[in-house]
C-alpha cells in the first residue's frame, strides 16, 4: 500500500494546479491520470485563451498545459500516468490500477479533479462511424494531426462547437455547416463571426434529424424547429457531409463522488449533477473537487478552482499557515469573480452560490 | 488524411514510420501515435461490429471513455484504439462482437 498526504485524481487543469498549490506548501503529493500524457484537455486547445493576464490571457492552451506540467516537476509532485482509479473506500483508500496490477492508495486528503465527458443526441443513423463528439475531432487535428473526416457538420453552437469548427478549418477541412436547435447562437460572437466571415453557414432553429449512410456517414438530414424545439420534417433538406459532431455540452464525471455518498444537486446551469461543496470545494470530511467535476466551466476556472483545494488541503494539513491561506483563498475567488461575470459568468457565479449555500444548510456537516 | 501543414502548430515534425497489420493489411503508422489516428489517416473508419445486429461503429469521443473504438490488438479483444499506441508489427483486427481474443481480465 502507498501512504501519502495528498491524491489528487485527474491530472488536468485543475488537477494538476491542486498538486501545484499543495505541493508548494510542502505537501506529498501523487496526482493520477488514466491518461499516457497529463494535461486533460489542454493539449488540444490551439486557441489564445480569453480573460485578464493573470488568466493566461492571450496564452495558447497547449502552452499553459506545458507550463503546468513544468511547475509540477518543480514542486516535487509525482504523477502517475496511465493510471486508472476504480474506487474509493473506508477510510480514504483508493484503488488504482497501474502497469497492470491493482494497488491501494491511503492518502489523508483526497481531490478528485475528473472533469467531465461530452454530451450526445439521438437520431437516426446517429451510432454511424463518422460521427463522433466534437472534442474527438479536435483531439485527433491539434494532437494526433489526422482529421476526421474531409466535409464536417457540427451540431450545437457553444464555445466548443465554435472554436472546433474553426480548428476543422484550419486543419485543412471543409465545415460544411453549423446546426443549432435554439434561435441563438450559443457561445461568443467572436468565435460564431469568425466562421461566418469564412462563409460557414450555421443554421440556427435547426436540428439534425438523420445521419444518412449505410456503413458511414455519407449526409446528414436537417429539420427546422420552432422556439418550441418542435421539428418540421416536411422542410428537411440533406447537407452533404462525411463526418458530424457533436458538440452538444459536458456533464461532471461524479462517479467517484457518489461512491462516497457526498450528496448530489442537480444544476442545469453546470452541466447537471454534481456533489454539493462548501466555499473549499470540500464535499466530504477529507475530500475536496475542483475542475467541471464541480460545475461545467472553463480551463481558467478549472486552475483557479484547482489552486482552491490545493491551498485548503494544505491548511488542513498544518502545513500551511491559517491566516496566509485565508488570504491566498480570498484571493482565489476575487479571480474567480472576474471569471464569472458577464452574459454567461454571473449564471454560474449564482449557481456556486447557491451550492454553497446548500451545503450550509445541510444539517450535520461532513460525514 | 494526415494534416501536414498547420497555419498555428506549424509543419509536421519527423516520425519514425512504422507498419500494423489490419485485418491482414499492411499500413503505415506514426509510433506512438494513437491506433485509431494511423486507421483514420489510412480512411478505415470502421473498427468494429456490434454484437446483436452487427452494426458498425467507429472513433467516438477520443479519449478513451466511450468504448466505441475498441478492436483486437495483439489477440487481445476490447482494447480502446483511440489510446493506445502504436507498436511497430502489430497485429489489429475489427472487432465482431465481443472479439475472439479474450478479455482484459485474462491478463490482469
Amino acid at each position: 500500500m502507498i501512504n501519502i498526504e495528498l491524491l489528487v485524481i485527474g491530472g488536468g487543469p485543475a488537477g494538476l494546479s491542486a498538486g501545484i498549490a499543495a505541493g508548494k506548501c510542502g505537501v506529498k503529493t501523487i496526482v493520477v491520470d488514466e491518461n499516457p500524457l497529463p494535461g486533460g484537455q489542454l493539449f488540444k486547445q490551439i486557441h489564445k485563451f480569453f480573460g485578464s493576464k493573470e488568466h493566461k490571457a492571450g496564452t495558447r492552451g497547449y502552452k499553459i498545459g506545458e507550463q503546468l506540467l513544468n511547475e509540477v516537476d518543480q514542486d516535487g509532485v509525482e504523477v502517475y500516468l496511465n493510471t486508472r482509479v476504480w474506487g474509493i473506500f473506508d477510510n480514504n483508500i483508493v484503488g488504482i490500477l497501474k502497469d497492470g496490477k491493482t494497488q491501494k492508495v491511503k492518502a489523508q486528503k483526497i481531490i478528485l479533479a475528473t472533469g467531465a465527458s461530452e454530451n450526445a443526441i439521438a437520431f437516426k443513423g446517429s451510432t454511424l462511424p463518422g460521427i463522433m463528439t466534437a472534442g474527438a475531432a479536435q483531439t485527433f487535428i491539434n494532437v494526433h494531426r489526422v482529421l476526421p473526416g474531409k466535409k464536417i457538420l457540427m451540431i450545437g453552437t457553444g464555445n466548443v462547437g465554435l472554436i472546433t469548427s474553426y480548428q476543422l478549418m484550419q486543419a485543412g477541412a471543409e465545415v460544411v455547416g453549423v446546426v443549432e436547435a435554439s434561435q441563438n447562437v450559443g457561445g461568443y460572437d467572436v468565435h460564431a463571426n469568425k466562421l461566418r466571415r469564412a462563409g460557414i453557414p450555421i443554421y440556427l432553429g435547426h436540428t439534425v434529424i438523420e445521419a444518412k449512410g449505410d456503413i458511414e456517414v455519407d449526409g446528414a438530414i436537417i429539420a427546422p424547429v420552432d422556439e418550441k424545439f418542435k421539428v418540421d420534417k416536411s422542410k428537411s433538406f440533406l447537407i452533404d457531409c462525411d463526418t458530424i459532431c457533436f458538440a452538444v455540452g459536458l456533464t461532471p464525471r461524479i462517479e467517484l463522488a457518489q461512491m462516497v455518498n457526498a450528496p448530489i444537486i442537480y444544476m442545469s446551469t453546470l452541466g447537471g449533477y454534481l456533489p454539493i461543496h462548501d466555499n473549499r470545494l470540500k464535499i466530504t470530511e477529507d475530500i475536496f473537487i475542483a475542475g467541471d467535476i464541480s460545475g461545467v466551466e472553463e480551463a481558467s476556472t478549472a486552475m483557479e478552482e484547482g489552486s482552491l483545494a490545493g491551498v485548503a488541503v494544505a491548511m488542513e494539513l498544518g502545513k500551511l499557515d491559517k491566516n496566509k491561506g485565508v488570504k491566498e483563498i480570498e484571493e482565489i475567488y476575487k479571480r474567480l469573480a472576474k471569471l464569472r461575470s458577464g452574459q454567461f459568468g454571473s449564471k454560474r457565479a449564482s449557481a456556486k452560490e447557491e451550492i454553497i449555500k446548500k451545503q450550509m444548510e445541510m444539517k450535520g456537516g461532513f460525514k | 488524411m494526415r494534416i501536414k501543414h498547420h497555419p498555428i502548430l506549424g509543419e509536421i515534425t519527423e516520425k519514425k514510420i512504422v507498419v500494423i497489420y489490419v485485418d491482414g493489411k499492411k499500413i503505415e503508422a506514426i509510433e506512438g501515435e494513437p491506433i485509431a489516428a494511423a486507421l483514420l489517416a489510412a480512411g478505415i473508419r470502421i473498427f468494429r461490429k456490434t454484437i446483436k445486429t452487427a452494426e458498425p461503429r467507429g472513433l467516438y469521443c477520443g479519449i478513451g471513455q466511450c468504448n466505441d473504438c475498441i478492436m483486437e490488438v495483439n489477440g487481445v479483444s476490447n482494447v480502446r484504439t483511440c489510446v493506445t499506441l502504436v507498436e511497430d508489427g502489430m497485429v489489429v483486427k475489427t472487432q465482431v462482437g465481443k472479439g475472439k481474443g479474450g478479455d482484459l481480465d485474462d491478463k490482469y
